[in-house]
């Protein structure tokens, strides 16, 4: 349960940050959101990773499927040398995650073991 | 609190956070780039987007309409002249904004503050060269003008409009790949667009490379390679036209011939503009074609980049409605028509930047000899930011000539030189170009025609020009040095004014035509007049588009816009012609394999078109390169450098006088080479390497694949450029589609009572990589279709055709 709300508090957080502040938000509304609400390590960091993570896969990939992925595919030609739009979904989805995962793991460091 | 845990994660996030928002360790930051809410995706267009707006600013005079047609065609409907400029603006930004910014940054010497340390030596030619200097001086007479100063100062205002509405995230991709942000538009900005212009159409010379040619070849050699007129030459103005005698008979120093020929040169330009930027244009009277209305026709020969230089629109307002291609950085249509005229230009192709040495009294540089005295040197110092670098500091002397523009401390490409060259180059005299195309888009009959190209100083244009009134004309217009004969194809001595330019040909002077009895005008970059006019005019003119045009607007009286169109996409190769018979002739036979044999028969069956699929082009092209390196490889081989290259069509025209043309000889070897002999030496090396080209299903050898035109990205991002279209054409040829260059944009129209009008180009309506819009021309632009364009009226704003609407109103106050 507490794994879940912090899920959907994280990505919901992530993303109204994301709108004003630069990307690498994602990272401290996770810290945040760990810090209010404690997980243990290894939760608070798939908690984050996976929140944004998919955040990131789902924002990225609904503005590449309006785009019929003609942009992704020229991008990702560029970043990794591949024709690839999901490729570059999921790198993307990757960078998200690490940043917010290990956010997230950090503030599970604040309190103290039991 | 766990401390030690808890700082190394803090420590990891930092670091990828690090990582991910900087340059440092990757190549990119690839989180600010990929941030859905930021990056790219943030630039992923939708399929389906939808342009329609209402927006409201306090600039405007009254409320204003745009109708996008299906192709993202902007149809501005203004009630003021200013309005309509300042929406100009903003769509020119909205849909274009990072090649106006960029564009202007490269003609101001800016490059390096964006790619870094790569362009800091063209930034610093660029300087040098005075483009700066020379858009400030065309601003001030920009702004004296008060059509001008309010043209732009909307124009100005609408890009600014667009920029300051842009978040960060919504920025052009290419700012967030190159890592830089947009800089507010100016006046200033728009006059440096115009000058990069002149730069590509005006600044190309030879000076030093001439200068090393003629002290290294006896004079009679000198004479034979570097010839200033082509036999073949069919000129704008038809020979046998009577010129005046000219007002001004500019002095030859008596020096001229012997001056300056004791050593070589070290200085190599960077750049020199690419010598086929030019164009064809036409237009045939109304007695030569079926409906009885001219048509007008020009493709401008640029080169080919996408984003493109044209955007295509159509802008109405009370006092005019123009139709054309506009350029994203400058008010107005450039080459178009209206409901009354048509317009179109070429490239006047004649040298006027000329180099003068220059003696400074020390190292100081601070005074200079001129006239017997010591005159005080201006100062410009040129800061040019460098990215990831401090700045670097240009110091550059101005003489009464022009800026010093290689010294000891800048030439070029060679390093070595001690001598100060400066620079006296055309654009750097005050004019308003800008007004011509003003004026052209109010037109409305051949005199307001002659009245509006009279603005246009630099870049000399061959302006063509047809009206429904059944007026056909064309003006080889510009202001131009009178020069005596071959003034300024060399290095000057700069230490007084007897080397100067003495003075403009007057206006009165310049050569036109005007409903010519033979019922069409035409230019094709060759030279505009015959020997008989009385000033001297360079010497780098091609000729065989010329050639080939004229005699194909003589062939019939029953053009349609549709012969037309065929025309200008034609892939005959005109110099073919005239240089395989001597391979035919000359080739000889009983010395060729089976094997070369068959690609002997290629040759002679080849039907002289350079199409997508024939392998007859690419064999008569490679024989005729290998061919002409093979001619001068062993003269040129001891020769200064740098050094120019004598034109092709002087070696075909050589040969064609003389079969025994002496550079064919090997001057290394103690026999005599003949015709035959180099000619078939050089056919078995063009075959042995075709042939593996050849190989397989052979698709290789064929011309459009092997030519393989693209549309490269202007910063070169290969997967936003377009390569290897199915294009024919080339060099000398009307479709003069060559790797990067070529037709850059396609216009004819028939001036009937309701205009019916065609255009193309290579590239789309949007900037923007992610749009469907960015490159949706290219694949009908390189099968030579064309569009068939809609002059819009008023009250067609419900037609179907009309896809989303932008409405700009006048703030309420």
């Amino acid at each position: 349960m507490r794994f879940l709300s912090s899920f959907i508090l994280m990505a919901v957080l992530s993303f109204a940050a994301g709108l004003f502040l630069p990307w690498w938000i994602v990272g401290i509304t996770c810290f945040v959101v760990v810090a209010l609400i404690p997980q243990r390590p290894l939760a608070a960091f798939f908690c984050g990773f996976l929140s944004v993570g998919i955040l990131w896969a789902i924002l990225s990939f609904l503005k590449s499927n309006a785009n019929h992925h003609m942009l992704a595919r020229k991008v990702s030609m560029l970043i990794i040398q591949l024709e690839n739009p999901y490729l570059l979904i999921f790198v993307s989805a990757i960078i998200g995650a690490l940043v917010a995962g290990f956010g997230a793991l950090t503030a599970s460091f604040l309190k103290g073991k039991k | 609190m766990r401390i030690i845990p808890f700082s190394i994660a803090a420590v990891i996030t930092t670091a990828f956070i690090l990582l991910f928002n900087t340059k440092l360790v990757l190549k990119a930051p690839l989180g600010k780039l990929l941030s859905p809410q930021h990056g790219i995706w943030q630039n992923a267009e939708p399929a389906d987007a939808d342009f329609s707006a209402t927006l409201n600013f306090d600039q405007l005079k009254s409320n204003a309409s745009v109708y996008f047609d299906e192709r993202l065609v902007p149809h501005v409907f203004a009630e003021d002249e200013t309005d309509a400029y300042f929406i100009q603006g903003y769509l020119h930004a909205k849909f274009r904004l990072w090649q106006m910014d960029f564009q202007t940054m490269v003609a101001g010497g800016r490059a390096a503050e964006v790619v870094g340390e790569v362009a800091l030596n063209h930034d610093r030619e660029f300087r040098r060269l005075g483009m700066v200097f020379a858009a400030e001086n065309s601003l001030k007479k920009m702004e004296e003008d008060p059509t001008t100063k309010a043209s732009c100062d909307a124009y100005t205002a609408g890009v600014n409009e667009y920029i300051n509405s842009l978040s960060k995230s919504a920025l052009p991709i290419e700012y967030k790949l190159l890592g830089y942000v947009p800089e507010q538009w100016s006046n200033l900005r728009t006059a440096l667009f115009l000058k990069y212009m002149s730069y590509d159409l005006a600044a190309r010379d030879n000076d030093f490379e001439l200068t090393n040619a003629r002290q290294f070849f006896k004079p009679e050699d000198f004479l034979q390679l570097y010839p200033t007129i082509q036999d073949s030459l069919d000129p704008i103005i038809p020979r046998g036209t009577l010129f005046a005698d000219p007002t001004i008979k500019p002095i030859k120093p008596a020096s001229a011939d012997s001056i300056y020929f004791k050593e070589a040169i070290a200085v190599d330009k960077l750049l020199n503009p690419d010598k086929e930027n030019g164009s064809n244009n036409w237009a045939v009277a109304g007695s030569k074609t079926e409906s009885g209305a001219p048509i007008l026709a020009n493709d401008p020969h640029l080169g080919l980049n996408l984003p493109s230089l044209w955007y295509e629109m159509q802008i109405s307002t009370p006092s005019f409605n123009a139709y054309g291609a506009t350029f994203p950085g400058s008010p107005s249509v450039i080459i178009g028509f209206n409901d009354s005229t048509a317009f179109g230009f070429t490239n006047g192709g004649r040298d006027v930047r000329d180099y003068f040495e220059i003696e400074f009294k020390d190292d100081a540089r601070s005074s200079y000899k001129f006239n017997g005295e010591w005159k005080k040197t201006e100062f410009r110092y040129e800061v040019i930011k460098v990215a990831g670098k401090p700045d670097y500091l240009d110091t550059v002397a101005y003489t009464i000539f022009g800026p010093v523009m290689f010294d000891k401390s800048y030439s070029g490409k060679r390093t070595g030189n001690t001598k100060n060259y400066a620079v006296r180059w055309k654009a750097h005299d005050i004019s308003n170009e800008l007004l011509i195309f003003n004026q052209l888009n109010h037109g409305k009959n051949y005199a307001d025609y002659q009245a509006a190209v009279e603005n246009l100083h630099t870049p000399g244009q061959n302006v063509v020009f047809a009206a429904k009134s059944g007026d056909i004309a064309i003006r080889t217009q510009g202001e131009w040095p009178a020069k005596w004969d071959r003034q300024g194809d060399f290095i000057m001595p700069g230490i007084d004014s007897s080397y100067m330019w003495q003075g403009m040909i007057p206006n009165a002077e310049t050569p036109f035509q005007y409903n010519p009895t033979r019922g069409f005008v035409s230019s094709a970059n060759q030279r505009p007049v015959d020997a008989t006019y009385p000033y001297y005019l360079g010497y780098e003119y091609p000729s065989p588009r010329g050639v080939i045009i004229n005699r194909m607007l003589a062939d019939t009286n029953k053009f349609t816009p549709q012969s037309i169109m065929k025309m200008q996409t034609d892939n005959y190769n005109v110099f073919a012609e005239m240089a395989r018979p001597l391979f035919l002739k000359n080739i000889q036979q009983d010395q060729l394999s089976a094997d070369e044999k068959k690609y002997f028969n290629m040759l002679a069956q080849w039907n002289l078109r350079n199409d997508v699929n024939t392998k007859g082009a690419t064999l008569f092209v490679k024989l005729w390169s290998t061919f002409y390196q093979k001619v001068y490889a062993d003269e040129f081989a001891k020769a200064p450098q740098p050094i120019f290259m004598p034109f092709e069509s002087t070696l075909l025209e050589g040969l064609l006088k003389d079969s025994a043309y002496k550079f064919v000889d090997n001057i290394e070897t103690p026999t005599l080479e003949t015709l035959g002999d180099l000619s078939t030496a050089c056919f078995k090396s063009t075959v042995a390497l075709l042939k593996d080209l050849d190989a397989g299903k052979g698709e290789k050898m064929e011309w459009g694949t092997f030519k393989a035109t693209r549309v490269n990205h202007l910063a070169r991002i290969a997967p936003f450029s377009r390569f290897n279209l199915p294009i024919g054409g080339g060099i000398n040829i009307i479709n003069a589609t060559r790797e990067e260059h070529g037709p850059s944009w396609r216009m004819v129209v028939h001036l009937t009572a309701e205009t019916e009008a065609y255009a193309i180009y290579p590239g789309g309506q949007s900037g923007n990589p992610g749009s469907r819009f960015y490159d949706n021309f290219v694949d009908d632009w390189a099968a030579g279709k064309y569009y068939r364009l809609w002059m819009m009226k008023k009250e067609e704003a419900k037609n179907e055709r009309v896809k989303w609407v932008m409405q700009f109103n006048k703030k309420a106050s």
